[in-house]
C-alpha cells in the first residue's frame, strides 16, 4: 500500500515537472511547432533552476540534438533528458554562503569589493570567461558607477531577493 | 617541469586553482540569473502581446454588437426602437462634405492675434518643416487652422497616388523604410537625427501604423505629411491598419485629436478619414522588393490591388459600405431602413448583414484587408489569424508562391513588435521591421529602420528612446516593464472575478480555498484564453502556500473598485468593469458631437441592448438605479468618460506606496 502510494507520488511529482518543462519550453516556441533554436535552450535548462556550467551546458545540448545538427532542438528529446536532470538533481544552484565565499577568494585582501578592473580580469580571463556582453551588463548592474567598485555582499542580498 | 620548482609553486598553484574555481561557480550563477531574467521578460512580452491580441479580438467583436442593434432598429416591436430612430436621424449630414466645402471649413477657422505658435504658408516650403520640428520638440500645438488646411492639401496629394506605388534606388542612394511609429514621437525624431531628414538625396518609406497607442500620433502625422508635401518624391507612406477611424476609436488616436483640438476635433478627424482610405497600400521598389503593413494570404493578388478604388475602404475591419446606398446618400428617395442603415455602416462595421455587398466588392475587402492585418508563421499554408481575429497567418510556402509570381526578392513587412526591432523569417525572405521603441513599455522593446540600396541587402539600424539619463540595467528595465504587464494581468483576472471562482471551485470541492499549481493554471487559461505560462507566473499572481498549493482567493485581495456608485450589484460593477472599453467605443459613437456627455436615456438603452446582446442577466431595476446614481446633478445627461474611468482595479499596497 505504501509502495503505491510511493509510486503515486513519484508518477505526479513527474506530472508536474512535465508541465513545468512543456511551459518553459513553449515560451521560447515562438511557432508553436514544438521546436527551439539552440541558442535558445541554455536560457531554458537555466531558467528551470539548473546551473550548469557551459561545459556541462554543451554536453547537455549534444544529447539533444539531432545527429545532423538543424539549429533547433526538438521538444520530444528535450523533455526526457530534462525530466531526468530535475529528477536527479543535478546542477543544484550554489547557495548564498557558497557564492558568497567565491567572491571573497577573488577578494585576496579581503576588502569587501572587488574593483571593476579586478571583476573584468577574473570574469574574462579565467574560468569560462564572458563575453564582452555579458560583462558590460554585469558591470552595469553591479558596479558601483561613483566609486567603480563592486560590494559582492550587498549585490548578492539585492540579487538573491529579486529572484524570490 | 623539474620536480624541485613543483614543491614551491604548489600553494601559488593552489591559489589560482581556487580562483579559477571561484570564478566558474560566479560566472555559472551569474549567466543562470541572466537566463531567469530573460525567462522574465519574454513572460512579459506574452503578457502584453496576448492581452494586446486579445483587445483586438473583441474590437471586431463588437462588431456583432452593432449588428446586433441594426436588428434590433428594423424591428418594429422593439423598445429601443424610438433610441435607435432617433439617433440615426439626427446623423451628422454636415460631416458628409465635399471638396468645396472643405476648403471653406479652414478658411472658417480663425487664428486669435493672441496665437504665439507656428504659422504655416501653404505651398509649403523646407523652413516650414524645419520649422514644424523645433516647435513639436518643444511641444507646442500646431493650430488646427494649418492642420485642417495640410490635411487638405495631403488628401489632394494623395489622390492622385496609384495603390501600389514603384520606387527605384537609381533615383535615390538609397531607401530607407520604417515600420510602426504608433504616435511615439521620439523615435520618428531619433530616426532623422540618426539618419537625417527626409530630402532629395534621402528617401524614406513609412510603412503604417503612425497612430494609436502612444500621445503625439498628430504630431507625427503633421511631421509626415509636411514632408510628403515639400519632398513628394522622397518620402512615401504605406496604409497600416491602424489608419482606420474604427480603430482609432480604441487605440487613443480619436481621444488624443479631440483633447488637443477640441472643438475643431471632428472636422480634423474627418479629414483623416478620407486621408486613410487615400494612403497607398503598398509599395514595390526596384521591382523586387514588396513592402507592405501587415502581409499576404494565398488569395493576394497584387494586380487585383492595383485594380481597385482603394479610397471605398474607409475602415478594413468591415466590407465597404454598399454601391448602391452610397450612392444615394444625397438625398432623394429612401427606403424606411435605408438611411439609418447607411449611417450606422459609415460609423460601425457589422460583418454579416451586408447583403448588397457583391461579391466583387466581397474580395476588394478581403485583399485589402489581408494585406493590412496578416502575420507570418512558419507553418505552411494559410489561415485565418484568430488570435487578431482579423487578416490571416501566412507560411513559407505562400510567401515564395507570391514572391515567384511576381519575380519579386522579398517581402518587407510591418505590424508586429519584434524585440529587437527587427525579425527575418521564411528563410530570409520576409522582414518584419517595427519602429516604435518600448512599444508595450519601458524596456520592452527596440526600434529599428531598414536601408536598401541598389544591391538590395537589407542593413538594419536599431535604437531605443531613452528617458533617464542614466542607463539602466536590463535588470530594472525588465523589472519595470513586468510590473506593467502584471498589472494588466491583475486587471484581466479581477474582469472575469465570478467566472475564475466557479472555475477554481471546481477543482475545491471541499472549500479549502486552496488548488493545486497545475488546477490553478487549467482553470485560469480556461477562462481567459491567453495561451500564457500560468505556472512561471503564478508565484506573480497569487500566493503560494507552502505545500505548493494555491490559496486562490488571494488574486482577488489586493484589488479594489475605485466604486463611484454603492447601490450597484457586485456582478453588474464586474461587467462594466470588463466592457469597459467596448461600452467606451459605443458611448463614443453615440456622443456625435464628441462633447463627452450623452443623455441618461441613451445610457440606459445602449446598456440594456449591450447586456442583452451580451446575455448578461441584470435586472432593468438595477440599470436605472445605475443611471441614476451617475448623473449626480440630475441635469439628466452624464459624462461617461468620467463614469468609466472610475470603474479602476487599482492595487491597494501600491497606493500605499505611492502616497
Amino acid at each position: 500500500m505504501a509502495e503505491l502510494q510511493e509510486k503515486d507520488s513519484a508518477e505526479a511529482l513527474v506530472a508536474e515537472l512535465h508541465k513545468k518543462i512543456t511551459e518553459a519550453f513553449d515560451v521560447f516556441d515562438h511557432e508553436n511547432n514544438k521546436v527551439v533554436d539552440v541558442r535558445e535552450i541554455g536560457t531554458i535548462i537555466r531558467s528551470l533552476g539548473c546551473c550548469p556550467s557551459e561545459g556541462e551546458l554543451h554536453d547537455m545540448i549534444a544529447e539533444v540534438e539531432d545527429e545532423e545538427p538543424t539549429g533547433y532542438i526538438r521538444f520530444e528529446k528535450f523533455l526526457p533528458m530534462m525530466t531526468r536532470v530535475l529528477l536527479e538533481r543535478r546542477y543544484r544552484p550554489s547557495t548564498e554562503d557558497v557564492l558568497l565565499r567565491a567572491f571573497e577568494v577573488l577578494d585576496q585582501n579581503q576588502k569587501g569589493f572587488l574593483t571593476k578592473e579586478e571583476l573584468i580580469k577574473y570574469m574574462t580571463e579565467e574560468g569560462e570567461p564572458f563575453t564582452q556582453e555579458e560583462m558590460e551588463e554585469m558591470i552595469s548592474a553591479a558596479v558601483d558607477p561613483d566609486k567603480q567598485v563592486l560590494h559582492y555582499r550587498d549585490y548578492i542580498s539585492t540579487m538573491v531577493v529579486e529572484e524570490r | 617541469m623539474g620536480c624541485g620548482t613543483s614543491v614551491r609553486s604548489r600553494s601559488p598553484a593552489k591559489k589560482s586553482e581556487r580562483a579559477i574555481r571561484a570564478a566558474v561557480l560566479i560566472q555559472r550563477w551569474y549567466r543562470c540569473s541572466v537566463a531567469r531574467l530573460e525567462m522574465r521578460r519574454r513572460c512579459m512580452l506574452s503578457i502584453f502581446q496576448s492581452i494586446e491580441y486579445a483587445e483586438e479580438q473583441a474590437q471586431l467583436q463588437l462588431a456583432t454588437f452593432f449588428t446586433f442593434m441594426l436588428d434590433q432598429c428594423s424591428h418594429p416591436s422593439s423598445t429601443g426602437k424610438d433610441w435607435i430612430s432617433h439617433l440615426f436621424h439626427s446623423s451628422s449630414e454636415s460631416l458628409k462634405s465635399s471638396e468645396a466645402h472643405e476648403l471653406q471649413e479652414y478658411s472658417k477657422v480663425d487664428v486669435p492675434d493672441s496665437y504665439q505658435g507656428l504659422r504655416l504658408s501653404f505651398p509649403l516650403a523646407i523652413s516650414d518643416t524645419n520649422a514644424l520640428l523645433h516647435a513639436f520638440k518643444k511641444q507646442q500645438h500646431l493650430h488646427a487652422r494649418y492642420v485642417v488646411q495640410l490635411l487638405h492639401e495631403t488628401k489632394k496629394f494623395l489622390k492622385q497616388l496609384p495603390n501600389i506605388i514603384h520606387l527605384s534606388t537609381s533615383n535615390c542612394k538609397e531607401i530607407t523604410i520604417c515600420g510602426d511609429l504608433h504616435g511615439k514621437l521620439d523615435d520618428l525624431l531619433l530616426i532623422f537625427y540618426k539618419n537625417g531628414l527626409p530630402s532629395g538625396e534621402n528617401t524614406y518609406l513609412f510603412n503604417g501604423d503612425f497612430v494609436d497607442r502612444g500621445t503625439n500620433s498628430i504630431e507625427i502625422l503633421i511631421i509626415l505629411f509636411a514632408f510628403l508635401l515639400v519632398y513628394p518624391n522622397n518620402l512615401h507612406l504605406n496604409r497600416g491598419n491602424h489608419e482606420d477611424h474604427i480603430i482609432n476609436l480604441r487605440y487613443g488616436f480619436t481621444k488624443e485629436v479631440m483633447l488637443k483640438y477640441k472643438s475643431h476635433g471632428p472636422i480634423i478627424l474627418q479629414l483623416l478619414q478620407d486621408i486613410y482610405s487615400w494612403l497607398p497600400l503598398a509599395t514595390i521598389i526596384d521591382s523586387k522588393v514588396l513592402v507592405l503593413h501587415g502581409g499576404i494570404a494565398d488569395t493576394t493578388d497584387l494586380d487585383f490591388l492595383s485594380s481597385i478604388e482603394r479610397n471605398k475602404f474607409k475602415s478594413a475591419v468591415r466590407p465597404p459600405r454598399p454601391r448602391s446606398e452610397s450612392s444615394h446618400s444625397g438625398g432623394g428617395h429612401r427606403r424606411e431602413v435605408g438611411p439609418k442603415m447607411s449611417h450606422l455602416n459609415s460609423h460601425l462595421h457589422p460583418r454579416h448583414t451586408t447583403p448588397e455587398l457583391t461579391a466583387a466588392e466581397h474580395k476588394e475587402w478581403k485583399q485589402v484587408l489581408n494585406i493590412l492585418w496578416s502575420d507570418p508563421r512558419k507553418q505552411k499554408g494559410c489561415s485565418p489569424n484568430s488570435f487578431r481575429g482579423g487578416g490571416c497567418y501566412f507560411g513559407p510556402d505562400v510567401t515564395s508562391k507570391l514572391l515567384k509570381k511576381y519575380n519579386l526578392k522579398m517581402l518587407v513587412r510591418s505590424h508586429e513588435c519584434k524585440q529587437e526591432g527587427y525579425e527575418l523569417c521564411h528563410d530570409g525572405k520576409v522582414i518584419t521591421i517595427f519602429s516604435a521603441s518600448n512599444y508595450y513599455e519601458d524596456g520592452s522593446n527596440r526600434g529599428a529602420y531598414l536601408k536598401l540600396r541598389s544591391d538590395l541587402v537589407p542593413r538594419f539600424v536599431q535604437y531605443q528612446v531613452s528617458k533617464c539619463t542614466r542607463k539602466l540595467t536590463l535588470h530594472q528595465r525588465v523589472s519595470a516593464a513586468e510590473e506593467a504587464a502584471l498589472r494588466s494581468l491583475r486587471e484581466k483576472l479581477y474582469a472575469h472575478r465570478s467566472e475564475l471562482l466557479a472555475a477554481f471551485r471546481k477543482y475545491d470541492q471541499e472549500e479549502t480555498g486552496r488548488i493545486s499549481s497545475s488546477d490553478w493554471a487549467l482553470a485560469v487559461e480556461s477562462v481567459l484564453h491567453l495561451d500564457l505560462p500560468w505556472r512561471t507566473l503564478r508565484s506573480r499572481l497569487v500566493r503560494v502556500a507552502s505545500d505548493g498549493s494555491v490559496e486562490y482567493l488571494s488574486s482577488f485581495e489586493d484589488l479594489k473598485m475605485e466604486q463611484p456608485i454603492k447601490q450597484v450589484q457586485p456582478n453588474l460593477v464586474e461587467t462594466l468593469y470588463r466592457y469597459k472599453t467596448d461600452l467606451k467605443i459605443i458611448f463614443n459613437i453615440i456622443d456625435k458631437d464628441h462633447s463627452g456627455l450623452i443623455s441618461i436615456e441613451e445610457f440606459r438603452q445602449t446598456w440594456k441592448l449591450f447586456s442583452s446582446h451580451l446575455q448578461i442577466n441584470i435586472d432593468d431595476a438595477a440599470i436605472d438605479d445605475l443611471a441614476r446614481s451617475i448623473d449626480s446633478n440630475k441635469d439628466g445627461s452624464i459624462d461617461f468618460n468620467e463614469f468609466l474611468e472610475a470603474f479602476r482595479v487599482v492595487q491597494k499596497f501600491e497606493n500605499k506606496a505611492i502616497h
